[in-house]
C-alpha cells in the first residue's frame, strides 16, 4: 500500500547530520517564545503539530480518537540555519526546557558548502585535544638548597621588555673614573616595560563597540589603579580618534596590516597625539588563517566602522594576504619598520607579527640583523579570528610551542636572545590555563604572550569552543554581543562588566604566575628561556623542545 | 649549604687556616669536596710571580701528554711542584697533583698583557679538551701567581692528604670552598672556586637562573665561557665579563647580578647608565639565593649576595688580615683577635670590596652609590 506521504526525501538532511541537536522538553515548555526569538541563526522556530489522541472511558473499551493542534519548538534541517550550539536558547528559557546537544556523528562539513561556497566561520581550530602547552609542567621545584619563595609575601617583579635591547658592547656607555655615563648623542632604541601577558590584536570592527570599550577600560584600570602595565593591540582597523588623542594611547599597540584600514585617521591624529602609543605592530600573518589576509565581512561594516576605516558601509573588507607594496620580508623590514619608526621620531618600538610557520626562523634572522626591529610576534595555529575559511583555520598553521622554541634557540646561538624579544600567541589559555600556558611559553623562550579568544571567553562569556560551538563571529550575529556591530545584539553586553572581568582575569593570572615562579625560586626577572624548569611526559615533545622527559 | 672561606692578608698565610675555618663551619655531614685557590703566592713561587702557573691533576699518561703538548706550544718549564701526598682513608689518590710554572713562548714574551692572558686561557682550554675525554688531565687554572688544588673528600682530611699543615705553600689570598653533600659523584670541573683570566670566585646557594645565564654567556663570543659543570661557574664568568670584557668598575658587578628596581634606579647619579645595563644584561640577573666571594686580577677581594640569601655571609678582620666567610664561626677561627662589633654582614644592597694587600674595606651601597 502506498504511504500517505512520499518517502523519497533523499536530498534533504536529517537532524543526525547536524552538529548540534536541540533537546526540547514539551512538558516543561510554556511556549513563551523566548528561545525562538533569541536564536541568532533561526535554527529553531515555533511550529504546529497535529496530535492524535486515543482515549477510552467506561468499563469496556470504547476508543475515541481526537485530533488537536499543539505548539512545538522545531529545529530546522536547512543547512543555512543549522544550530550552532551557542545555547542562547537555554540561557533565556525560564523553565530549562531547551538546550543544544553536541552530535559526535554529525556530517556538517560534508554539506556546509552550498552554492560552491566553502564553510566560513570565526573562532579557532576545532581541535579539542590537549595542546602541547597544556602538557608541559613545571618540574624544577626549589627545595632544601634554594628554598622556594612565598608566593603570597615575597616581592615579585613580573615584567617584560618590548623593544630592541642593545647588546652591552653597543651601549653608548663610557667609564668616567669610578662610574658609568651615557653619551646622550647616541641613539638608543625605545624599550617599553610591560606586563608579559598582552591582549592581542582584535580590531574595533571584529569586536563590538561595547566589547572593545570594555577591554580598553579594563587595561586602563589595570595600568592606572592596579599598577599592572597590561597593553592591548588595536588589530587592523584603526582606533577611535578620541583614544588616539588621549593619554591612554600609551596602553595600546597600533596595528598596521595589509589593508591599511584606519591609518588615514591615525595619520591625521598624529599632530594632536599627546602620548606615544606603546608600540606599532606590523601584521604580516595571523595564526588562525596563515597566508590569508584579514577579513571583515559586510555584515559588520556599519556606521562607526565605516567611519573609522574610511570605507562605505556593507562591503566586505578584505585585506590582502601580503602587503602589496612590498615583495619580500627584507623590503618590509628595511622600509616599513623604518618608516613607521620615523612617523613617531624613533620613540616607538616597531615590530612585525607573522603566523607560525616553518620559515619563521628565516624571518627572525632577517630581523635580528635589523637594528630597528623591536621584536617578533609569532601567532600559532591555535590563534583565533573573526572570519576565515574553515579549512584555513583547521588545517593551516604551525603550533606555537616548537616554533617559539626553535626561534629562541636560534637567537641563543647568535647570542641575541635578549636583544630581540619574541612574543608568542595562538592557543594561550585554550583550556583555561592562562598563567600556566604563558609561563611555559616564557620558559621556552618567549618574552611575552598574547591572548585573544581567551579574554573573550573569560571577560565576556564567548560561547565558542573547539567543538565548533557558536563561531559565527564572521556574521555579526554574536549572541553575546562580542563580535557584532548590531546594536540590538551588543547592547546585551555591559562594557563595565567586561572591564571588571578583564581586571579580575589579569589579577588572578598575576597570582597564578607567582604561584608558578615562587616554587622555581624566581622573582626578580622573568624566567625567559628557563627551560630546565619544564618537563613533559611525552618523549617526542621533550626531545623536540629540548626539555626534560618526566614520567 | 656549601661552606666558603676566603682570607686576604698582607702576610703570607697557609691555606690550612681556611680549612680549619671550614671545619668550624661544618654542620652535620657536609663535606664532599674541597677547592682551594691561592693568589699572590709565597714559598717556592715567591720569585716566579711573572710566570704563568698551570694547576692540574694528571694521570701518568696525562703527564706525558701534557709535557709534549706544552713543549709543542713553546712553553718552557721553569719549575714544578707537587704536594707531598699523605694517604688518608676515604680519599682516593690520583696519580699527580701537578703544578708547573712556565715561561711564555718566545713570541709572546713582549706581547701586551691581554694577549698573554688570551694565550693562557686558550692553552688551558686546549689542555682541558685534550684530557677531558679519558679523564687524564684536569686543568683548573693557568695564570701568573695563581694556584689551584681540588679533590673529592672531607676538607679537613684533604688538608692532611695534601700535607698542607707542613707544606711551604703559602699565599696572601686564599679562597676555599667545602662542598655540600648533595652530590658524592663529584666531577672535578664542578668544584669551586672557578677561574678565568685572573678572576676567581666561589658561591653558595643554588643558582635558579643558571640555564638562561649560561646560554647568554655562551653567546658572548668568549671561548672561555664554557664548562658549566656547576651552576656556580657563571658567577666567575659574569665578573670577568663585566669587569674585564666590558671594562666596567667592579662594583657594577652588583648592579648586573642583582639589579635595582626601576624606582630605586632613580636614586642613583648614574641612573641612565644602569637602566640601560639592566636591560641589556637582563639575563645575567642571578635571581638568587647566592653569596659570591671572589678576587680580581689586581688582588681585590669581594663579597656580594642577593636579597634572597637568607643566611648572609660575613666579613671581618683587622687591618692586614680580613676573612670573608659564609658563617661567623669561620671568621672567629680565621681572625679571632678582631673587634667583632665591626663585623660586616652585607645587606641586599651591599658589596664589600677589600683593597689589595688587605689594606682597606669598602662597603659599596648600591642604593646610595
Amino acid at each position: 500500500m502506498e504511504p500517505a506521504s512520499r518517502l523519497d526525501q533523499n536530498h534533504k538532511l536529517s537532524l543526525k547530520e547536524f552538529p548540534y541537536i536541540i533537546r526540547w522538553r514539551e512538558d516543561r515548555c510554556t511556549r513563551c517564545g523566548r528561545c525562538t526569538a533569541v536564536c541568532p541563526v533561526k535554527a529553531i522556530e515555533p511550529a504546529v503539530n497535529i496530535q492524535r489522541t486515543v482515549t477510552s472511558e467506561g468499563s469496556s473499551p470504547e476508543p475515541k480518537v481526537t485530533r488537536r493542534l499543539t505548539h512545538v519548538v522545531k529545529q530546522s534541517t536547512d543547512i543555512e540555519r543549522y544550530c550552532i550550539g551557542c545555547g542562547t536558547c537555554a540561557l533565556v528559557c525560564p523553565t530549562e526546557a531547551i538546550f543544544p546537544e553536541y552530535n559526535f556523528q554529525h556530517k556538517f562539513y560534508h554539506f556546509k558548502n552550498k552554492g560552491g561556497i566553502p564553510y566560513m566561520r570565526g573562532g579557532r581550530r576545532n581541535d579539542p585535544s590537549v595542546s602541547t602547552l597544556d602538557k608541559l609542567k613545571f618540574t624544577r621545584i626549589s627545595m632544601l638548597t634554594d628554598p622556594a619563595l612565598d608566593a603570597g609575601r615575597h616581592e615579585f617583579r613580573i615584567r617584560t621588555l618590548l623593544g630592541r635591547n642593545l647588546s652591552a658592547d653597543h651601549l653608548p656607555i663610557k667609564v668616567e673614573g669610578d662610574r658609568l655615563t651615557v653619551d646622550p648623542n647616541v641613539f638608543v632604541p625605545p624599550v617599553r616595560e610591560i606586563y608579559p601577558i598582552r591582549i592581542g590584536s582584535m580590531s574595533i570592527g571584529a569586536l563590538s563597540p561595547h566589547m572593545w570599550e570594555g577591554l580598553a577600560m579594563g587595561i586602563t584600570y589595570l595600568n592606572e589603579v592596579e599598577g599592572l602595565p597590561v597593553v592591548m593591540c588595536s588589530g587592523e582597523g584603526g582606533m577611535p580618534p578620541s583614544i588616539l588623542k588621549s593619554s591612554a594611547i600609551k596602553y595600546f599597540i597600533l596595528q598596521i596590516a595589509s589593508g591599511y584600514f584606519g591609518w588615514d585617521e591615525i595619520i591625521h591624529a598624529l599632530p594632536d597625539m599627546i602620548e606615544d602609543p606603546c608600540a606599532i605592530e606590523i601584521k604580516y600573518g595571523q595564526g588562525a588563517k596563515p597566508g590569508d589576509g584579514g577579513l571583515l565581512q559586510a555584515y559588520k561594516v556599519l556606521g562607526l566602522i565605516s567611519k573609522i576605516r574610511g570605507v562605505p558601509q556593507f562591503v566586505d573588507l578584505a585585506s590582502p594576504p601580503t602587503h602589496q607594496t612590498k615583495y619580500s620580508i627584507e623590503e618590509a623590514v628595511a622600509k616599513m619598520i623604518t618608516s613607521m619608526s620615523m612617523a613617531w621620531g624613533f620613540r616607538v618600538p616597531v615590530y612585525p607579527k607573522i603566523s607560525g610557520t616553518k620559515t619563521a626562523r628565516a624571518v627572525l634572522n632577517n630581523l635580528a640583523r635589523n637594528p630597528y626591529a623591536a621584536a617578533l610576534c609569532i601567532d600559532g595555529e591555535d590563534g583565533g579570528t573573526g572570519a576565515a575559511y574553515n579549512v584555513s583555520m583547521d588545517k593551516m598553521g604551525h603550533p606555537i610551542a616548537s616554533n617559539i622554541r626553535d626561534c629562541y634557540l636560534d637567537l641563543v646561538k647568535q647570542g641575541k636572545q635578549n636583544e630581540l624579544p619574541l612574543i608568542a600567541a595562538g592557543g594561550v589559555g585554550k583550556a583555561g590555563n592562562l598563567a600556566a600556558n604563558a609561563a611555559a611559553l616564557i620558559m621556552l623562550g618567549a618574552s611575552a604572550v598574547d591572548i585573544g579568544k581567551y579574554i573573550m571567553q573569560t571577560a565576556a562569556g564567548c560561547f565558542g569552543d573547539e567543538y565548533n560551538r557558536c563561531n559565527v563571529c564572521n556574521l555579526g550575529k554574536c549572541p553575546r554581543g562580542i563580535t557584532t556591530q548590531d546594536p540590538k545584539l551588543y547592547r546585551r553586553l555591559d562594557p563595565d562588566k567586561v572591564a571588571e572581568r578583564v581586571v579580575e582575569v589579569f589579577k588572578a593570572a598575576d597570582v597564578e604566575l607567582k604561584k608558578i615562579f615562587a616554587p622555581l625560586g624566581r622573582s626578580t626577572e622573568l624566567p625567559i628561556g628557563m627551560s630546565d624548569a619544564l618537563g613533559v611526559g611525552d618523549k617526542d615533545i621533550a626531545d623536540r623542545l629540548q626539555i626534560s622527559y618526566v614520567c | 649549604m656549601c661552606r666558603l672561606s676566603a682570607i686576604t692578608s698582607s702576610e703570607y698565610i697557609s691555606p690550612m687556616e681556611n680549612i680549619l675555618s671550614l671545619e668550624t663551619m661544618k654542620e652535620g655531614h657536609d663535606g664532599s669536596g674541597l677547592g682551594l685557590m691561592l693568589k699572590d703566592l709565597g714559598g717556592p713561587f715567591k720569585d716566579l710571580k711573572d710566570f704563568p702557573i698551570l694547576s692540574t691533576i694528571c694521570s701518568n699518561k696525562g703527564v706525558e701528554d701534557l709535557t709534549a703538548f706544552m713543549r709543542s706550544r713553546g712553553f718552557a718549564e721553569k719549575f714544578s711542584w707537587e704536594p707531598a701526598i699523605k694517604n688518608v682513608p676515604g680519599v682516593e689518590r690520583r696519580d699527580h697533583y701537578l703544578v708547573k710554572v712556565y715561561d711564555y713562548p718566545a713570541e709572546y714574551r713582549d706581547k701586551p698583557k691581554s694577549e698573554k692572558e688570551d694565550l693562557l686561557m686558550n692553552t688551558r682550554l686546549a689542555i682541558r679538551k685534550m684530557g677531558e675525554p679519558d679523564g687524564s688531565i684536569f686543568a683548573f687554572s693557568f695564570y701568573p701567581d695563581v694556584l689551584t688544588l681540588k679533590e673529592v673528600g672531607d676538607p679537613l682530611q684533604l688538608g692532611e692528604f695534601f700535607n698542607l699543615d707542613k707544606s711551604d705553600i703559602k699565599s696572601k689570598i686564599v679562597l676555599a670552598q667545602g662542598r655540600q653533600n648533595t652530590n658524592y659523584a663529584i666531577y672535578l670541573y664542578a668544584c669551586h672556586p672557578f677561574f678565568i683570566q685572573g678572576y676567581g670566585t666561589m658561591t653558595n646557594g643554588e643558582n635558579t637562573a643558571f640555564v638562561p645565564i649560561r646560554e647568554f654567556l655562551m653567546g658572548r663570543g668568549n671561548p672561555g665561557y664554557m664548562g658549566y659543570n656547576s651552576d656556580s661557574e657563571v658567577f666567575t664568568h659574569i665578573a670577568h665579563y663585566v669587569n674585564r670584557s666590558l671594562g666596567y668598575p667592579l662594583h657594577y658587578y652588583k648592579d648586573v647580578i642583582t639589579p635595582l628596581k626601576e624606582k630605586e634606579i632613580d636614586t642613583r647619579s648614574d641612573a641612565q647608565a644602569i637602566r640601560l645595563l639592566k636591560r641589556s644584561l637582563r639575563p645575567l640577573c642571578i635571581d638568587g639565593p647566592n653569596c659570591v666571594i671572589g678576587f680580581t686580577p689586581d688582588g681585590s677581594v669581594f663579597m656580594v649576595q642577593d636579597a634572597k640569601k637568607l643566611r648572609p655571609g660575613v666579613v671581618g678582620g683587622v687591618p692586614g688580615k680580613y676573612g670573608l666567610m659564609s658563617e661567623v664561626c669561620g671568621l672567629d677561627s680565621a681572625v679571632p683577635q678582631r673587634d667583632k662589633s665591626t663585623d660586616i654582614f652585607p645587606m641586599k644592597y651591599d658589596m664589600v670590596i677589600i683593597a689589595p694587600g688587605a689594606r682597606e674595606v669598602t662597603v659599596w651601597n648600591q642604593l646610595h652609590a
